[in-house]
């Protein structure tokens, strides 16, 4: 199993009031932005990843999101191009680039293979559609997203593999003299895991590529169901899915007491672990989705997807917020954040609680890589930095002794898609519906 | 009552759905980014005098998207080809904000297929003054309220009560179509000030009606097309936004009868 670290590295600074009052993360004006305080904030995450890997996490995870402040990565691989330099064992691990947004394949093949090879082979490319919001904030069609990203995913494997110069002439992308005088690392080519919340559209296309899929906090249920959605397509291409084609990400706040850990565990609320807090608009932005999960959303009246009900999409945004709303929305959103635990979508406590939730959640979903999302919002270096050391020195030693005993494989410790399966055989499980039912989860 | 009927046609190895009413020269009328409305009192009152032709739009819903197409004026040559195959001569031809759009581009590259050319809060031309609305910055009630200076009018027949899920997974098809052709540059062209020279040219009648609250298309553009159009006739509608059609179906029945005659 490999253990990972993740955190959106949010602005620390910015009042909660103006998120609230924006009604989003996305959005929130610029005018906020402190260079003096964002110099210190962008320093810290750096000496953080050194902790990370000091403790002894596999991984740093890093990614990148626009127009907001909850993460200041903007352009994901300025950080992990110095993280290259600076760590020495871990992998840096981004999920993801964000394909379609940044628009530039042949960039992104460049400055990716430079990170692989400054830091010796230790890159993991994860690949994105970017958020509804990332969209709008680079002006990206978002009628056009999945195209440009299967378009921009393959040339950036011919990038990274071909000897040049050769000519390319895409729909999206034109390039005529293709000879970027850097390769990966890593050969053929780093690992590419793809994180998502769960479209099966970007499912079957991992299992069909054999790319591990990461599930972002997703629920139990409809994460096992999607998994097995992926194995079946596996067993059709001929080979076993295992944990090896598994991610998993959670949001766990670890401090020295439960009570510690769930007064620092409500800088998610506002520091933007609930992506859901978003404006309908931009979480949905036209066309982005396919047609059938519009259909979906069109035919729940009563229900929600991504957060995002049919009732929401169609109020007008002035008669759906009054800024006199803002102390019930603050409530809501404290509401959501008790929700989450129950359904154990985010683990909150001391070292003991959260080792027992994680194990429990890993159990039913039996994923090869865990990677722990760390505290959000406004919580303080010293408090950060404890959280990682409690995390590195007594959670992950648990987490991976259980991960030797169920045998959770990782995609270092076995090449994802290589084990076997002969035609007509049927597949083994890859999930356990069993501990999910025992979990009890309302 | 005017009877009016949807039939399906081929048109450039496509299907097209038609909508057509009345009797008389073709008058085609192109509808706006968020789709056809069904027939309202404009559309009966300009089929007394004119067959009243509205194709729906493709990938907005009913007649099949165009995989080829890139822009606005990519359904415009499809509209031309129409023209062509439904044998239709020279048509009058109407378009509304991102419909006249399409419009204006048919008219930029074949005004020979047209007798006039109406446009009705065109987008199309980038504005020195102001912006086009964002339309997908918004949800479908939003833009379809800023749209109008009042709803004391057809608006309510249309749009009011509960959304269908039909209906809205109709907008939803326009607003992707709408995204995926207007999106960048948003909906303008920057060549069709120069290429409406040819429309200029033959000086095809061209009308251009402005709602003088019209907060979708700002009152630039009109200024830009009339520009371009030397011969067009500007009529600005007091009191009305975005939707004179169905905001003062009168006013605007009445100067486009005046242009057609």
């Amino acid at each position: 199993m490999q253990i990972a670290h993740f955190t959106e590295r949010p602005m620390r600074y910015v009042p909660e009031e103006e998120v609230l009052q924006n009604r989003a993360f996305f959005g929130v004006s610029n005018k906020y932005f402190d260079a003096e305080k964002a110099a210190h904030d962008y320093n810290y995450y750096l000496d953080e990843a050194c902790y990370v890997e000091e403790v002894g996490f596999d991984g740093v995870a890093l990614n990148e999101h626009h127009g907001n402040p909850f993460c200041s990565g903007n352009v994901l691989t300025t950080e992990a191009a110095i993280l290259a330099r600076i760590t020495s064992k871990v992998k840096i691990i981004l999920i993801g680039t964000p394909l379609p947004v940044i628009k530039h394949p042949l960039r992104a093949a460049e400055e990716l293979a430079t990170i692989d090879v400054i830091s010796r082979g230790r890159l993991v490319s994860g690949w994105v559609r970017g958020a509804g919001s990332e969209q709008f904030f680079n002006n990206a069609n978002p009628a056009y997203n999945r195209e440009m990203f299967n378009e921009a995913h393959e040339f950036v494997m011919q990038a990274w593999t071909r000897d040049g110069p050769w000519r390319y002439e895409g729909k999206h992308f034109h390039y005529r003299h293709v000879n970027p005088w850097v390769k990966p690392y890593q050969k053929p080519v780093p690992q590419q895991w793809i994180p998502g919340v769960l479209s099966p559209e970007t499912i079957l296309w991992c299992a069909e590529k054999r790319y591990p899929y990461l599930g972002l906090g997703t629920a139990l249920g409809p994460t096992c169901d999607m998994w097995d959605m992926y194995a079946d397509k596996a067993a059709e291409l001929g080979y076993q899915a295992g944990p090896e084609n598994f991610g998993y990400l959670l949001p766990v706040f670890c401090a020295d007491t439960d009570e510690k850990a769930q007064e620092l565990g409500k800088g998610f609320i506002f520091g933007g672990g609930q992506n859901a807090f978003s404006r309908p608009e931009h979480t949905l932005p036209p066309g982005y989705n396919s047609k059938a999960a519009i259909r979906m959303l069109a035919h729940q009246p009563g229900g929600s997807w991504l957060g995002v009900s049919k009732a929401k999409m169609m109020a007008g945004q002035e008669d759906s917020w009054d800024a006199s709303a803002y102390e019930e929305l603050r409530q809501k959103l404290i509401k959501g954040y008790e929700k989450v635990q129950d359904n154990l979508q985010v683990v909150v406590g001391s070292p003991e609680t959260c080792i027992k939730k994680i194990c429990d959640i890993l159990g039913v979903i039996r994923p090869g890589v865990f990677t722990v999302f760390a505290v959000q919002g406004n919580v303080g270096d010293k408090d950060r930095l404890r959280s990682v050391e409690l995390l590195g020195k007594e959670v992950l030693p648990a987490v991976r002794a259980f991960g030797k005993q169920q045998d959770l494989t990782g995609p270092f410790d076995r090449t994802p898609g290589s084990v076997k399966l002969a035609p007509g055989t049927k597949r083994g499980p890859v999930v356990d519906r069993e501990a999910l039912a025992r979990l009890n989860l309302p | 009552m005017t009877t009016w009927r949807e039939e399906t046609v081929n048109v450039a190895g496509s299907e097209l759905v038609l909508v057509r009413g009345g009797q008389g020269k073709p008058l085609l009328a192109l509808h706006d980014e968020m789709g056809y409305t069904g027939w309202m009192g404009w559309n009966e009152e300009l089929a007394k005098s004119r067959e009243v032709i509205m194709p729906l739009q493709p990938g907005f819903g009913k007649s099949p998207r165009l995989d080829w197409t890139w822009r606005h004026r990519d359904i415009a040559n499809f509209y031309q080809n129409l023209i062509r195959e439904q044998n239709l001569g020279k048509v009058d031809l109407l378009g509304f904000s991102a419909g006249g759009y399409i419009a204006a581009e048919m008219a930029a590259s074949n005004p020979e297929q047209l007798n006039s050319l109406t446009l009705v809060g065109p987008m199309g031309i980038k504005p020195d003054e102001g912006e086009i609305f964002d339309m997908f910055a918004c949800t479908i009630n939003t833009y379809l309220r800023a749209s109008v200076a009042s709803q004391d009018n057809e608006f309510t027949r249309i749009y009011g009560g509960d959304m269908t899920p039909e209906q809205f997974e109709l907008f939803e098809d326009a607003r992707a179509e709408s995204a995926r052709i207007g999106w960048e540059p948003y909906m303008f062209n920057f060549s069709l000030p120069g290429l409406l020279r040819s429309a200029a040219n033959v000086k095809l009648p061209t009308l251009l009606i402005h709602g003088e609250e019209d907060r979708i298309v700002p009152r630039d553009c009109i200024r830009k097309y009339r520009e371009a159009l030397p011969q067009a006739e500007v009529v600005n509608i007091p009191g009305v936004g975005h939707r004179p059609e169905i905001e003062k179906k009168d006013a605007f029945v009445s100067a486009v009868k005046k242009l057609l005659g």
